[in-house]
């Protein structure tokens, strides 16, 4: 008996010990970059230590009463069953415990579902971000600017995390946790986001800021942050949403006031400069090398790369009638989706002229002949 | 009128006349005993399937990189996983355990309806038969998470109506369970037991039913909601239509956190009976045990929006949540206390219920504690679906309601059996096991607080350590519950024979039958001896 | 000792309905999920299969309670369970709505007020159903099924009302005739009982085509169309249910069952019955006139 009980000491010990090297690590909850975080950070320790100390006391006293109070050892039990007093006492010290924490934790809580600034008035946000939840993407739309793009796992990290792709994912920096389009924000600047999906409930969540919010299709939900340091901050989906939930990482790129202005103008005219585009003619080959491009960011997952889809949950569109068909019916389909499935309205996710380049590249890929292109242009007349 | 002749003849003639053949013996059985152990076994084999579920999980998340299953069958896994669990492991065990002794702890013949009895037992393999066919189906099996939430769930394809069908016959086959364990503890007491002489298994068990009956029902709405919105257009969880999925969230919370005190109340009675006995003590503070099971019963339907702090309540919600989720500590608290104050003073010994026991109270207690950490809504926005969510459970629901249940498979085997169990293996059971679930679960609080979520097949390097870690744990763990079920085997085949008492200091009127308990017992309605029963004013 | 000792509590030996039951409850389920799947219009035979099996679960059973009581095996404590039971069973029910009705409080106080742009709601409204007006009634923001109309609750529902509440009084009236021993007042009263509620379930019916063909008020219009037809359309199914019961309760006190000092059957029948009529009460208020 006495050894194994030893055993179990050392096994505590060691996972105590193993606790505490891990706090340098870095696996602790993290500080994070906001002053919420820091909040919650410290929320946390708090919290923590005040289990850990109740745990060393009852675990203590149990200890404690399991060498002493045994048998083997000849002790006698005494027979008493209940203590007035002693219950009283251990009611009301838990309730104190509880009362002391729920304080700062109100607090915090205020502070984010209803910000003040230091003088008590409602905090006023500089910069609107609508954040959209796809499976599996994020849209941010800059409410103020009128620039908005997609935001999915980057291409390599893609590929690599394919079963059987025999990449060491090892050798990949970041792996699972970058994307091709980060979001940019200023530090520095208030920021209201507005969180909504439009097929399943996703959760957009930076540990660094400090919280997670649900985007829930149908519904806005707001959350705040106000980021101090530059850098580059991870995150990833934190509710499930299907099968590629694991893989919607976020990416945040805090930059100083200066370089996001200069970021902004440049994004403001390259989303000008394709608006132009869609009334050009494209030519096939165009559309085409564009279109593989936008096929296997965006229609991939589902469809898959060779365009066999995943029958029976996603259909293959090598060799589908419906693809072979008439044109305007898969403009119409891509365009507004398919209610009730996964397949989802594209109108509003991609521009017409990636529109009309992945129609035109399903239309003759995966051995399908159509043959023909769908111009951007027809693509922009029908979303009317 | 003839039929019930003979049965009066043969209950009286021979008292231990079983009814022979399979399909009288276990199908058409209407004894306590049997119905117990079937549930018992079923249990016992959804634990080794849904253990399976899981280890295929640990196996996935091993390393990163996907090496082993698709991400869609990965989810699969993480739903059956859970669903088979709660539902056909956890939940039937104890109603198993109900069966056998609460007709022995209270003096009664039988449970109060036991064609019912019967009933509800025979209704779960169909139901779990139902559910894990899908697995066979085009699209495959429920892969949205056990909570099921909309829209995702809707996507489920073929086997959303499966799924739904089965969580009612789960739900029928636990209110009529429970109906059965409140007209028993409420109508069959022998004539001189009052309530509050009533072992605290009994007790807890008469509220964990009421909490069955009262929250079950409204799991059956929610899905049936799900049903109605996959297959005949209706809206509720449907913003176009005015619906919203996050009604869904409340409904199965409303039934989803007093679910978990169901399964683990009945825990804190078995423990509460085990300490006093290899303490050779009263268990301290019987009263005060009932008014915080009474407590915490009460509390667990006012509390369960703390799953949902990140879904975009109002302030007032969310104050009101995490400040209700808060006060549970309280009565649990009491509860904790009270069993260190039992063993106090006592003059223990540490056999292998005993030992079950005591890590139950350490490890239970570090999963509430993860659980008040996650009450306090401004940090659970950053613990929310994270792998903290899942050390914190799992501490409760492993280490605590499992525990629970092993304590008492080992407290009360020789009663069934008439066979003492190998105490050697018996302790080897519990080291092996309590030395990895905490390989396997500890690391994965620094895994969520690291920033993993749940639910994913594939995560990124920095997080592989301590998943191999937990994998490990997780695999040595996983054979351990291997070696029980030969231990078990062992013990029911043959063994050293069970004297009636089994533990000398332990009270009760189950040791007051033989060992093995006869097929029939106290059919004579009458009063027993309250000396001989654990708790209460008595003493 | 004698073949009905009453000090014994009787346990009967060996059950084959509950496993017919669980076969029937899984055909039906099967059968079900099957029809709802098929994308072609197969008939829900194997559906129809497993009702017939549960119907035939329910009479077998029954016949043989109703017999091992008319054969006077049961004691006073074998009533207390059924009562138990009878009770536990009208409150998991009760349970049951209740999921319903808070999906019905939960949209009209918070999700119809949120997508119209109230209190948490406004970035909702702004961003997304721009224009939407969160009132009661609603198909939501989406209009799904189009313009509806709602039922004028001082018609038909009013009369169904008065309909149940009548039902209520009849059926108390004939526990009372059968305390007292009258037998024939007692089918009397039963038999008025079993016609208000059939007439009640016929007026439903024509409220629900109404519903369809003149309001354009259907299952599928937004969440007042869910919550409506889903809370009256169980409610119907259960005061069809409670009306068979007590026909076989009439047919029981027909065939002589029943003492005035002893019915639980009969009870457990009215209990049922006052519990759909509470629930219609609940209806009427907050489905048909708030
Ligand atoms: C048996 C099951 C069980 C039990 C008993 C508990 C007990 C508790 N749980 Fe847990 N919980 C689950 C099963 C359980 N839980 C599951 C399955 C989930 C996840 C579901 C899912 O999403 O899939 C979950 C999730 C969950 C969440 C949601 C997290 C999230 O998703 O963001 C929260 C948040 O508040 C929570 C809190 C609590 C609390 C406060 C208790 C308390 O009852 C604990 C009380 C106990 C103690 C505190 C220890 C002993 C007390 C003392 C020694 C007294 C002194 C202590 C203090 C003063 C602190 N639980
Ligand atoms: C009572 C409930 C219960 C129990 C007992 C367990 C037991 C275990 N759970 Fe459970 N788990 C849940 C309830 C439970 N879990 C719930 C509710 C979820 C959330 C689901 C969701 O997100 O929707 C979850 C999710 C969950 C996850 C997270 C998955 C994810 O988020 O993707 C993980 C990962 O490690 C896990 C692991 C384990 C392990 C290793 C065990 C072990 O304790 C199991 C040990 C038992 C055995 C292993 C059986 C015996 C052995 C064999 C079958 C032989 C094979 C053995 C070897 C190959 C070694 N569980
Ligand atoms: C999230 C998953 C998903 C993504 C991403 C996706 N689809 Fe689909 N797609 C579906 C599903 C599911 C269906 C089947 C809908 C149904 O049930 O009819 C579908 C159907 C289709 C069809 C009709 C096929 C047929 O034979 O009926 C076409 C064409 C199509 N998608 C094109 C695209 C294109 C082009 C893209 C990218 C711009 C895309 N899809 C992206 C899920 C997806
Ligand atoms: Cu998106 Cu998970
Ligand atoms: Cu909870």
């Amino acid at each position: 008996m006495k050894k194994a009980q030893m055993k179990f000491m050392m096994l505590i010990t060691g996972l105590l010990a193993s606790s505490m090297a891990v706090a340098e690590y870095g696996l602790n909850l993290r500080r994070g970059v906001t002053e919420y975080s820091q909040t919650a950070y410290g929320l946390h320790t708090l919290t923590l230590w005040i289990c850990i100390v109740i745990g060393v006391l009852v675990f203590g006293a149990m200890i404690v009463s399991i060498f002493t109070h045994r048998k083997s050892k000849g002790y006698k039990a005494e027979q008493f069953s209940h203590s007035t007093v002693a219950e009283v006492i251990w009611t009301i010290i838990p309730i104190i415990i509880l009362v002391v924490i729920a304080i700062p934790a109100t607090k915090a809580l205020i502070q984010m579902e209803n910000p003040t600034d230091d003088s008590g008035k409602r905090m006023k946000m500089d910069l609107t971000i609508k954040v959209t939840g796809y499976q599996w993407k994020w849209k941010y739309d800059y409410m103020e600017d009128g620039i908005s793009f997609l935001s999915t796992l980057d291409r390599d990290h893609n590929i690599a995390r394919q079963k059987g792709s025999n990449i060491d994912v090892n050798t990949i920096e970041n792996y699972l946790l970058e994307v091709d389009n980060p979001l940019v924000i200023p530090v520095d600047t208030n920021i209201r986001f507005l969180l909504t999906a439009d097929d399943v409930i996703h959760s957009w969540w930076v540990p660094d800021f400090g919280w997670k919010r649900d985007a829930i299709p149908g519904y806005i939900n707001e959350a705040w942050t106000n980021v101090k340091t530059p850098g580059i901050y991870r995150g990833q989906c934190a509710e499930l949403c299907g099968k590629d939930h694991g893989f919607m990482p976020i990416v945040v790129e805090a930059l100083s006031k200066e370089d996001y202005a200069q970021w902004l103008a440049e994004q403001k005219g390259e989303q000008a400069e394709e608006a132009e585009l869609v009334q050009t003619e494209w030519t096939k080959e165009q559309l085409m090398a564009k279109g593989e491009e936008v096929y296997n960011a965006q229609c991939g997952t589902c469809h898959q790369a060779s365009g066999a889809g995943m029958p029976p949950a996603f259909p293959a569109l090598a060799g589908s009638e419906f693809v072979n068909g008439p044109a305007t019916d898969q403009i119409d389909l891509v365009l507004n989706g398919k209610p009730g499935t996964a397949m989802q309205a594209f109108g509003n996710i991609l521009s017409e002229t990636d529109i009309a380049a992945a129609i035109t590249y399903t239309r003759n890929s995966f051995g399908n002949t159509a043959g023909d292109v769908v111009q951007p242009a027809t693509v922009k007349s029908m979303k009317q | 009128m003839s039929h019930d002749i003979t049965h009066n003849e043969i209950g009286h003639d021979h008292h231990d006349h079983k009814p022979k053949g399979f399909v009288k013996r276990w199908l058409m059985t209407t004894n306590h005993k049997d119905i117990g152990t079937l549930y018992l076994v079923f249990a016992l084999a959804m634990f080794i399937l849904g253990g399976a579920m899981a280890m295929v999980i640990r196996l996935e998340l091993f390393q990163p990189g996907l090496q082993f299953i698709e991400p869609h069958f990965f989810n699969q896994m993480t739903t059956m996983h859970a669903l088979v669990m709660i539902f056909g492991a956890v939940m039937p065990a104890f109603v198993g355990l109900a069966n056998w002794m609460i007709p022995l702890m209270i003096g009664a013949p039988d449970m109060a309806l036991p064609r019912m009895n019967n009933w509800s037992f025979w209704i779960l393999p169909f139901a779990f038969t139902m559910l894990l066919a899908t697995f066979f189906m085009d699209g495959g099996a429920p892969a949205g998470g056990w909570t099921m939430y909309p829209p995702l769930v809707l996507q489920g394809g073929h086997n959303v109506g499966f799924l739904v069908f089965a969580v009612h016959m789960m739900g029928i086959s636990s209110i009529m369970g429970a109906i059965n364990v409140i007209a028993t503890i409420m109508n069959m007491r022998a004539p001189n037991v009052g309530y509050l002489n009533m072992p605290l298994f009994v007790w807890t068990w008469l509220i964990t039913a009421f909490l069955l009956i009262a929250v079950m029902p409204v799991l059956a709405g929610a899905v049936t909601m799900v049903l109605t919105d996959r297959y005949f257009a209706t809206s509720f969880f449907n913003a176009a239509g005015g619906g919203d999925p996050v009604l869904f969230q409340h409904l199965f919370w409303f039934f989803g956190h007093p679910e978990v005190y169901i399964m683990i109340l009945p825990a804190f009675g078995i423990v509460s009976e085990i300490i006093p006995t290899f303490a050779r003590k009263p268990l301290f503070g019987y009263v005060s045990m009932v008014y915080a099971t009474a407590a915490i019963a009460f509390l667990s339907f006012i509390v369960w929006a703390h799953h949902m702090f990140s879904v975009g309540m109002p302030l007032g919600g969310e104050l009101y949540f995490m400040y209700a989720t808060m006060m549970i500590a309280v009565p649990t608290g009491v509860k904790i206390f009270n069993w260190v104050a039992t063993m106090w003073k006592g003059s223990m010994t540490f056999e292998t219920p005993m030992l079950w026991s005591l890590a139950f109270v350490v490890l239970f207690s570090i999963g509430g504690f993860s659980g008040v950490m996650m009450a306090l809504a401004p940090v659970d926005l950053q613990y929310h679906d994270t792998y903290f969510i899942v050390a914190h459970f799992h501490y409760v629901l492993v280490t605590g309601a499992v525990y629970g249940i092993i304590a008492g498979v080992y407290y009360w085997l020789p009663k069934w059996s008439g066979h003492m169990y190998s105490e050697r293996l018996g302790k080897i059971h519990f080291w092996w096991s309590t030395i990895s679930v905490n390989v396997l679960f500890f690391p994965q609080h620094f895994l969520g607080l690291a920033g993993m979520p749940r639910r994913i097949p594939d995560y990124s390097t920095q997080f592989a350590e301590f998943n191999m870690m937990s994998s490990i744990g997780g695999f040595a763990f996983g054979l351990a519950q291997v070696f029980f079920v030969y231990i078990v085997w062992k013990t029911v085949r043959g063994g050293e024979k069970a004297t009636d008492q089994v533990w000398d200091d332990a009270k009760g009127l189950e040791w007051t039958v033989p060992s093995p308990a006869p097929y029939h017992t106290f059919e004579e309605f009458g009063p027993v001896d309250l000396d001989k029963m654990a708790h209460g004013k008595i003493h | 000792m004698s073949e009905t000792s009453k000090d014994q509590y009787y346990v009967p030996h060996l059950a084959k309905w509950p496993i017919v039951g669980t076969v029937g409850m899984t055909v039906t389920f099967v059968g079900a999920t099957l029809a709802m799947n098929s994308q072609t219009s197969t008939t829900p035979w194997v559906m129809y299969a497993g009702i017939a099996i549960i119907l035939t679960m329910f009479f077998g059973w029954f016949s043989e309670v109703i017999k091992e009581s008319e054969d006077n095996l049961y004691n006073k404590q074998v009533d207390g369970s059924f009562r138990m039971g009878m009770i536990w069973f009208i409150f998991s029910e009760v349970m049951f709505f209740a999921a319903f009705f808070g999906a019905l409080f939960y949209a009209r106080t918070l999700s119809i007020p949120w997508l119209g742009g109230e209190g948490t709601g406004l970035a909702t409204n702004e961003v997304l159903w721009n224009g939407f007006e969160g009132v009661w009634p609603s198909n939501g923001p989406g209009e799904l099924n189009g313009r509806f109309e709602i039922i004028d609750p001082y018609h038909l529902p009013l009369v169904n009302t008065l309909l149940l509440i009548a039902s209520s009084v009849t059926i108390t009236i004939a526990h009372h005739a059968l305390r007292a021993g009258n037998r024939s007042q007692t089918i009397f009263w039963l038999i008025a009982t079993v016609i208000l509620g059939a007439v009640f379930i016929f007026f439903q019916a024509e409220e629900y085509v109404l519903a369809y063909q003149e309001f354009n008020l259907k299952l599928s219009s937004g969440i007042y169309g869910s919550t409506f037809f889903m809370l009256t359309g169980f409610h119907g199914v259960h005061v069809t249910l409670g009306a068979i019961m007590i026909s076989i309760i009439t047919i029981r006190v027909i065939k002589g069952h029943f003492k005035p000092e002893s019915h639980f059957g009969f009870e457990a029948v009215a209990w049922y019955w006052h519990f759909v009529d509470v629930v219609w009460l609940g209806l009427f208020i907050f489905v048909y006139i708030l």
